[in-house]
């Protein structure tokens, strides 16, 4: 019925949505990295401006559907102040608290895009000097 | 038993009823919405039971033993690829061809097998580079990436026709494009976003012209309107039996003769070899040559029964219910503010319509209707260079079929208003 209907889409999702925290770019980022949803053709880039081991400013930018792009900014607003190391170890249930709406296993992929670009992208920090942005 | 033909016309609503899925209120208080048949139609009991019945009645492996079993289901299996070449008005073969058992219907696992097929037997042999393959942005990625492939590997080219603004096959463009460099045009039946229905004749005839072959993909046609491959003059029809009421895994391909005769085999195995060598092998003739391996035989079996149900229900019917269902869903959605209808007018095409609501990503939509009960599809469908053409990066799409009703369109409308209220509630 549509009760669940006004969770998944709750206050707090449509906020982000139209009024997303930190949508943009880095004038430099210390790391970018982007990914699509094939599914629904959502699509993020994720940018972090990194020192002393923390994150100290994070921006996304994309198009999609309100579950990916409003899990984006929560995410951005969650990451910044926190040390890379930690949120290496952020796990996937975490993010879906963050969002703290019920979503079915294909609403999923949309909420958890954002995390899987974070995580891409500070799983590879070690490697080779960080790419530029694009 | 199998559907009958019957005297009087069967009325839609009696369709319907043929369908345990749409009557079934097991998941809840009211039967599914199902306005998907688009992506796959549902099954009617003839064709559920069939299935049954092969497996608890004479399940055995085809052309291969003598024992009673064997001598059934091969006769099943056989009379399935009579009745689809009926139903595709395939020509009468010749005496001797239908001694040998040979059949321009070939058994695949659907669509885009057909397709491959083509592409990889009849393109390895006769594309050269430079040669043409002519595609347009309604084809379905399984009608595009199987000729990008073969294109790659022979140095063939790839030439996209462009639409009409309004979405409709642009016969005019179409000629300017077609030259005897020309050696293939792929083109589907009726567009799986836009509803739209190439005229397919036309294109066969201007495309012989210049000596192209022409590949239709009825896939999305095939259960809205007669597939006549005669009338077509069609080298090769693709379509899938899931989207024909019938089961998953199968589908036909249906080729000339003399063509499918001349191309070498897809794939490599059992059934398919009149001869085996140390070093080489020889191969029987069509369509055999092209079914290695075992079928999915009580598939191919039921895919007979679903076309005996739509032979039942007769093309007036289910042509006049879905039209009306066409004009209500346009009717009803466009008074909706924000929404906006893809594609051309109802006179143009079949029975699917696609839109996108302003504000509202269509992934979204598809998520507050399917909660509302309504299963819909939204995304790309598959036709990333489609959606590249019309702007939107998804639509949300609602295709129908004889079973749905007119309740049901209004349901769809009246859930697309209640999502905007809901989306947009916060804005006063
Ligand atoms: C026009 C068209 N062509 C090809 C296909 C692919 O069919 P299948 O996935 O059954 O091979 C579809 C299915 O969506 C279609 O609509």
């Amino acid at each position: 019925m549509s009760d669940r209907l006004d969770d998944i889409y709750d206050d707090h999702i449509l906020d982000h949505f139209e009024s997303p925290y930190h949508k943009g770019h880095l004038p430099c980022p210390s790391c970018a990295h982007s990914e699509r949803n094939p599914i629904c053709g959502d699509q993020l880039t994720l940018e972090l401006q990194i020192a002393d081991g923390k994150v100290q400013q994070a921006f996304f930018d994309g198009k999609g559907c309100a579950i990916s792009q409003a899990a984006a900014s929560m995410l951005c607003e969650h990451v910044e102040g926190r040390a890379v190391e930690e949120l290496r170890n952020m796990p996937a249930k975490q993010m879906l608290d963050i969002l703290n709406v019920p979503l079915t296993p294909s609403r999923q992929k949309c909420g958890l895009l954002g995390f899987k670009v974070l995580k891409t992208m500070l799983y590879s920090l070690d490697e080779p000097p960080a790419e530029p942005a694009k | 038993m199998s559907a009958t033909v019957r005297d009087v016309p069967i009325t839609a609503a009696a369709i319907r009823g043929e369908f345990p899925l749409l009557t079934n209120t097991a998941g809840g208080d009211r039967p599914l919405i199902y306005l998907d048949t688009g992506a796959t139609a549902q099954k009617p009991q003839a064709v559920i039971d069939k299935i049954t019945e092969c497996y608890e009645h004479f399940n055995a492996n085809v052309h291969r033993g003598v024992h009673p079993l064997h001598e059934r289901i091969t006769a099943e299996l056989e009379a399935s690829r009579k009745k689809i070449a009926a139903f595709l008005n395939t020509r009468p073969l010749d005496e001797l061809d239908l001694l040998d058992d040979v059949s321009e219907i070939i058994f695949t696992s659907g669509t885009t097998m057909g397709i491959n097929l083509v592409a990889q037997s009849w393109g390895r042999q006769f594309l050269k580079p430079g040669d043409e393959i002519l595609l347009n942005p309604l084809e379905h990625h399984a009608n595009i990436v199987p000729w990008q492939m073969i294109a790659a590997a022979t140095g063939a080219k790839i030439v996209w026709c462009p639409l009409t603004a309004d979405g409709r096959f642009d016969l005019d463009q179409f000629d300017k494009l077609l030259s005897r460099r020309t050696k293939m045009v792929a083109v589907t039946a009726m567009s799986n976003v836009l509803g739209t229905l190439p005229p397919v004749g036309e294109i066969v005839r201007r495309a012989h012209a210049v000596g192209a072959k022409v590949l239709i993909d009825a896939a999305q046609s095939a259960p809205h309107a007669p597939i006549d491959v005669q009338a077509w003059d069609a080298d090769f029809a693709v379509f899938s039996g899931h989207k024909l009421y019938g089961p998953t895994g199968i589908g036909v391909l249906y080729g000339k003769l003399e063509l499918l005769d001349e191309m070498g085999p897809f794939l490599g195995g059992g059934n398919m070899i009149d001869e085996v060598f140390d070093d080489h092998s020889t191969y029987k003739r069509p369509p055999f040559k092209f079914e290695a391996g075992t079928l999915p035989i009580a598939e191919a079996i039921a895919l007979g029964t679903a076309i005996d149900c739509v032979q039942a229900w007769g093309w007036d019917v289910i042509h006049r219910q879905e039209q009306a269902l066409l004009e209500a869903c346009h009717e009803r959605l466009e008074v909706i503010p924000g929404v906006t209808i893809y594609g051309p007018s109802v006179a143009h095409k079949g029975a699917i319509v696609s839109f996108t609501v302003e504000g509202i990503p269509a992934h979204d939509l598809g998520t507050s209707l399917a909660q509302r009960g309504i299963a819909v599809r939204a995304s790309h469908h598959c036709a990333k260079p489609l959606h590249k053409c019309l702007g939107v990066d998804a639509t949300t799409r609602a295709s129908f079929a004889a079973y749905n009703t007119l309740a049901e369109v209004d349901a769809l409308a009246e859930a697309i208003v209640n999502t905007q209220q809901m989306f947009f509630r916060r804005r006063g």
